[in-house]
Parts: structure tokens; C-alpha cells; sequence
């Protein structure tokens, strides 16, 4: 029954101020609709920014070679460092924390001929295990490159998605012959489509992969150019960096803490970075939807304090039948918070509608790939539901406790 | 049962500071039928407030039941609104949007009563003030005087010891009046301690005692033989 009073007295509120309390519900409706697609555009770019950093793959460092910038045991600073195609094994014995670890080679402008069309490509050679740590994972009908190509030094490749659309078009190149510097290889592969955000050497659809063995008895490289390892788990790569630099500089001579005798690119500190920078970004985008909300807190304080104004009365008939002050306080923040709720159910409805809606649009294009698309996660969702009751309560709480003082003595007395 | 010792009620407005009471001393017995008149701004109707806990004094005692009401606090002055006074205004006072039975069911939620309780007790008290049938109205949809019969009865909902009336009948034909005026007089008649502010000849004719007020001060107090 106290509900039902509570509800007809906001009914009869209603009727009587319709039009400002419409204003007020599209006022908050709106609010909540900004901050909650602020937030879920939000949530969307990092979702794709997310998926698209994982391209390059999770966990792992890359390791390359530099020059020393220290005098070390006799030798003086500048010298070389070079790695070579037994230092992967050698770290992964020396530090238990790394999962996975492989080198590549890497080499620019090969020539690569497939019937009358001619390119020059970025061809590397790579052991099986980037597929795991490089996400070099093959589209169906096709394989990667594995233990027995890498032992029998066998010519196969496997090609970038975009550098097969180049050379082979709508062509299904799996068993067909390419000549890379006019030496016939067989295409076993085609690398699935993937957006990379981070590369160090060109993106990996553009790329035409050999085993690692094949291509050093081809191109005769003495050194890798790259080591690349994965950790178990994000926490442990500033150890295994250090591990690194111990390891190898007991192998090569040069002094551990010189950090330019060899490089490290920790993508997982550069993720740990991107992640910080996205909280950023959503911090930003729901402080703007905040104020914008805030405007329609504004009107709800209004409405609240004319309705107690024109219901002076009221009060002071209930105070004088024995509401206590704390009753009348409840009755109009449960109705500043009811005013509040419908504009914010109301604007989250509409934004829920929205965001699926954009999600149903048929777009396929790079924008969408890297804006991502709105996405109203349940998290968003509380917090909207927590900026909404803040609203309410503090719009509310003032013309509230305004109602509570009121002098029954003198409410009655008004007309 | 009321006992108000050199009670001084003032009001500041702005610069102005206006005495409506001036030293009121009563004592009103438990189950009395008193009547209060004077001329207006006599300060009548801040004497019923003051008794009914509705204002307070700016000085002097109050003793109601033999307690101090100056110690209450606002939850306690609430409560005695709320079980030990029922209040009826010359203006009704009821709520526009609810109808009879919600009127009359107001303080009897304030109280906790149950729902049951609730509505055995609504309809007893719709039915002594006769209008039961009406119950599912709403005040636009009744005559003046009922709509005072509901006031009634919304002041009796939880069976107060003391009935406090401001002009219960200033807005009423004389009809109505009288049934108002006869209502009052059975209250009594149950024991009920009843106090009306009125200017109606009528009523003050009925009562045990009238007080007679003037410039917040008691001028007078005697039966209404004595007039």
C-alpha cells in the first residue's frame, strides 16, 4: 500500500507536469544513450584494437642483434653482436621460463615468379613453432610449414594472405610451383587472414615463408636476424629479458647490463601499455557522457523541487497525521530515483537497439577493422546503472531534505 | 490530560516579531469537551497546534499525559501526531489524489498497522461517519460535508485519546454542520477528550467548557450556561 501511495502520488506528479517531466526523461534518456555508447564505442576499439595487437602474437619478445656500447673483459665497445641459428636452443636450456623460442631469417627483394608474374618480395625463414608464437596458422586446405621440412631443408612455402590475392588472384595456389630467385618452391600454404597492429619486419601478409634450414642453404645467411620466444605467462618476460642479456653475453663476451649489444621488443610490455592507454581513452569518453548526463540531473533537481513546492500541502497534511520527517525524505528520493531510472531504462534500451543494430550492418571495410564495432558489455552497463543511481540520489537528496524540513504548520497554512 | 503552564508562542518574520501567545495557562481534563473562540488572531489555532504537537512553543511547559513534550524529538512529536491526536481541519486537508478509504488509510500505514487490520478498521470507521459507500471516491467526487466525515474518520484511525478540531465546520451549511457537530458530541459521549476551535454558536452551545481567547491570552473560561 505504501508502494501503491508512493506510485499514484507519482502518477498524479505525472499528469500534472507532463510535459517537463517528458523533457526531463528525454534529457536523461539522452545522457545515458551518449555516455553508453561513448563507452561502447570504447569498449569496441579496444575489443578490435585487442584482437588485432594479437596478430603479431601473445607473450612473446623479439630479440635481435646490436652493437656493444661497453669495453668488456679487453674488448673495447663497438663490436658486432651476432646471433646465430643455435642460439635459440641455447636460451631455451639456459632460462626454463620461456615456452617456445625460434629464429627467422629475413631478407628483402626476392625475386618470386609465378607463371608470367614477377615480384619482389620479403621472403623469411622460419622454424614450425611460429605458428603457435607467430600465429602463422594456415587456412584450410593448406598446411604449415613442419619438423620434416625443416629436417629434410625441403623447398616449400608458405605465403601471406594479401601476397597470394597478389600473385595467384582467385587462384587456389596449394601444390602449385613459384620460383623464388628462379629456385621452384611449392606452395603448402596460405595464411589466414589477420590484422596486425605491431610488426618489426613488414606484416605477415605480405610474406612468403620457407623453413629456416631451406633458406640458409639457399641464401647462405651466417646469422639469424631474429629470435623470437614466448613466455608462460606476461609477468615473467622482464625476467627472461634479463636472462637473456646474462646468457648471451657469457656466450658473446659482452657485459650483461648493456642493453644495446643486443635488442629486445617486449610486445607484452608494449600490450601492458596499450591497455593503460585504452582505460585512458574509456576514462575520457565516459567523462564526457557523464556531463552530458549530469545536464539531466540538473532536471530532475528542478522537477523535484517545484513538485514540493506545489505539494506543500501534501507534506503537511502527512506531517500532521504523524509521517516523520525521514518518510517524506524517502518518498521524494524514491521519486527522484524512479524519475531517474525511466530516463536511464529508456536511454539504455535505445542504445542496446542501436549498438545491435550497427553490429547487423553488413559493413566490410578497413575503418570497421580497426574502429571495431560499439559493443554495450555488461560492465558498461553497470556503470551506467551506478552513474544513474548517483544522479538520482544526489538530484534528489537536496530537494528532498528540503521537503523533510518543511514546517507543517506553515504548509498547511499554504494555498 | 493537557496541561500548558505560561506557554509564549512568537513568530519572527523578517524584522517583525509577533506574539501570538502570550502566557497561557490550561489544564484540560481527560474525556473534556471544550470549545476555544475568540476573535481571529486570537491565536487559537497556535494553541491547538502547539497542543496537538504540531508547533511548538517558544516557552513555558506542556505536560501531555504528564510528560515534558518540549523533551520529544521530531520522531516522537510524529508519533503522537500519529496515535495520540487525530486533527481536523476547517479546509478538510485531505490528499486530492487518493480516495476515501487511502485518506483514511494514511495514518494507519504511518502507524505499521497490517493490512487486514487495516481494512477492518477503514471500513468500521467509513461506516460511523456513514459513508461507507463512498469509499472508493475521491474527495473532488464529494460534498463538503463529507468530505469532513472523511477527515473524521482519517483522524480516529488510530484511535487517538484526543480530538483537536480548527473550525470543523467553518466551510459548511448548517445541515452539514450539525451532522459534523453531532459526530463530535457522540466522540465525547466515548470518551474521547475533544477540543474545537469554532465561531458556530451551535457547538459552543454543546461543549463542557469554553475558553475564550483574545489578543493570545485566555480571557475567560466557563460553561456555556454562564454566556
Amino acid at each position: 500500500m505504501q508502494l501503491i501511495i508512493l506510485y499514484n502520488t507519482f502518477i498524479r506528479d505525472f499528469r500534472k507536469q507532463k510535459k517537463r517531466i517528458t523533457l526531463t526523461l528525454i534529457a536523461l534518456a539522452w545522457g545515458t544513450i551518449s555516455i553508453m555508447l561513448l563507452l561502447a564505442f570504447g569498449e569496441g576499439l579496444h575489443q578490435q584494437l585487442s584482437i588485432n595487437q594479437k596478430g603479431t602474437g601473445e607473450n612473446i619478445g623479439i630479440l635481435w642483434s646490436g652493437q656493444t656500447t661497453k669495453a668488456y673483459r679487453g674488448m673495447g665497445k663497438g663490436r658486432r653482436i651476432w646471433l646465430y641459428k643455435e642460439d635459440p636452443e641455447y636460451l631455451a636450456a639456459q632460462i626454463p621460463e620461456i615456452e617456445t623460442i625460434g629464429g627467422e631469417y629475413s631478407r628483402w627483394g626476392v625475386q618470386i615468379r609465378y607463371q608470367d608474374k614477377v615480384l619482389n618480395e620479403h621472403v623469411t625463414g622460419i622454424p614450425p613453432c611460429y605458428r603457435e608464437i607467430r600465429n602463422h596458422i594456415p587456412q584450410e586446405g593448406g598446411r604449415m610449414i613442419n619438423r620434416i621440412d625443416m629436417d629434410e631443408k625441403r623447398r616449400v612455402v608458405f605465403l601471406g594472405s594479401n601476397l597470394k590475392k597478389r600473385m595467384f588472384e582467385d587462384e587456389d595456389p596449394i601444390g602449385k610451383q613459384i620460383l623464388l630467385n628462379e629456385i621452384p618452391f611449392t606452395v603448402i600454404g596460405i595464411m589466414i587472414e589477420k590484422i596486425q597492429m605491431g610488426n618489426y619486419e613488414g606484416m605477415d601478409e605480405d610474406v612468403a615463408a620457407i623453413p629456416a634450414t631451406t633458406f640458409k642453404a639457399i641464401f647462405g645467411d651466417l646469422y639469424l636476424d631474429y629470435i623470437v620466444y614466448r613466455a608462460y605467462h606476461p609477468d615473467q618476460m622482464a625476467e627472461i629479458e634479463k636472462k637473456i642479456y646474462r646468457a648471451l653475453g657469457v656466450k658473446y663476451n659482452f657485459d650483461p647490463t648493456d642493453d644495446r649489444a643486443i635488442s629486445i621488443w617486449d610486445i607484452a610490455s608494449s600490450s601492458r601499455e596499450f591497455n593503460n592507454m585504452m582505460l585512458g581513452i574509456k576514462i575520457f569518453l565516459g567523462i564526457i557522457g557523464f556531463l552530458t548526463l549530469l545536464v539531466a540531473g540538473v532536471g530532475v533537481a528542478n522537477i523535484m523541487y517545484v513538485s514540493i513546492k506545489e505539494r506543500t500541502r501534501e507534506i503537511g497534511i502527512k506531517m500532521a497525521v504523524g509521517a516523520r520527517k525521514s518518510l517524506i525524505l524517502y518518498q521524494f528520493l524514491v521519486e527522484a530515483l524512479i524519475i531517474t531510472f525511466s530516463g536511464g531504462f529508456l536511454g539504455m534500451s535505445l542504445s542496446y537497439i542501436l549498438t545491435e543494430g550497427f553490429k547487423r550492418l553488413p559493413l566490410e571495410n578497413q575503418v570497421l577493422d580497426f574502429m571495431g564495432r560499439p559493443t554495450v558489455s555488461l560492465e558498461i552497463g553497470l556503470v551506467v546503472i551506478t552513474i544513474l543511481g548517483i544522479l538520482g540520489l544526489v538530484s534528489g537528496i537536496f530537494p528532498a531534505m528540503r521537503a523533510a524540513s518543511t514546517n507543517p504548520v506553515e504548509s498547511l497554512r499554504y494555498e | 490530560m493537557i496541561i500548558m503552564h505560561d506557554i509564549i508562542k512568537t513568530y519572527i518574520t523578517g524584522q517583525v516579531t509577533f506574539q501570538a501567545l502570550r502566557g497561557i495557562n490550561l489544564h484540560i481534563k481527560k474525556g473534556e469537551f471544550v470549545a476555544i473562540v475568540g476573535p481571529s488572531g486570537s491565536g487559537k489555532s497556535t494553541l491547538m497546534n502547539i497542543a496537538g504537537c504540531l508547533d511548538i512553543p517558544t516557552r513555558g511547559s506542556y505536560l501531555l499525559d504528564g510528560k515534558q513534550v518540549s523533551a520529544f524529538n521530531s520522531n516522537q512529536l510524529a508519533e503522537i501526531r500519529n496515535k495520540k491526536v487525530g486533527f481536523v481541519f476547517q479546509a478538510f486537508n485531505l490528499l486530492p489524489y487518493a480516495t476515501a478509504y487511502e485518506n483514511v488509510e494514511v495514518p494507519l500505514l504511518f502507524a505499521g498497522v497490517n493490512r487486514r487490520k487495516r481494512k477492518e478498521r477503514i471500513t468500521r470507521l467509513l461506516g460511523q461517519v456513514g459513508l461507507a459507500e463512498k469509499a472508493a471516491n475521491k474527495p473532488t467526487e464529494m460534498s463538503g460535508g463529507e468530505m469532513q466525515r472523511v477527515a473524521i474518520a482519517r483522524a480516529l484511525a488510530n484511535e487517538p485519546d484526543i480530538i483537536l478540531a480548527d473550525e470543523p465546520t467553518g466551510n459548511l451549511d448548517s445541515k452539514s454542520g450539525q451532522q459534523i457537530v453531532n459526530i463530535f458530541h457522540e466522540l465525547w459521549k466515548m470518551g474521547k477528550t475533544v477540543l474545537i476551535i469554532t465561531h458556530d454558536s451551535n457547538i459552543a452551545g454543546r461543549v463542557e467548557r469554553i475558553i475564550q481567547l483574545k489578543d493570545g491570552q485566555i480571557e475567560n473560561s466557563h460553561s456555556p450556561a454562564a454566556v
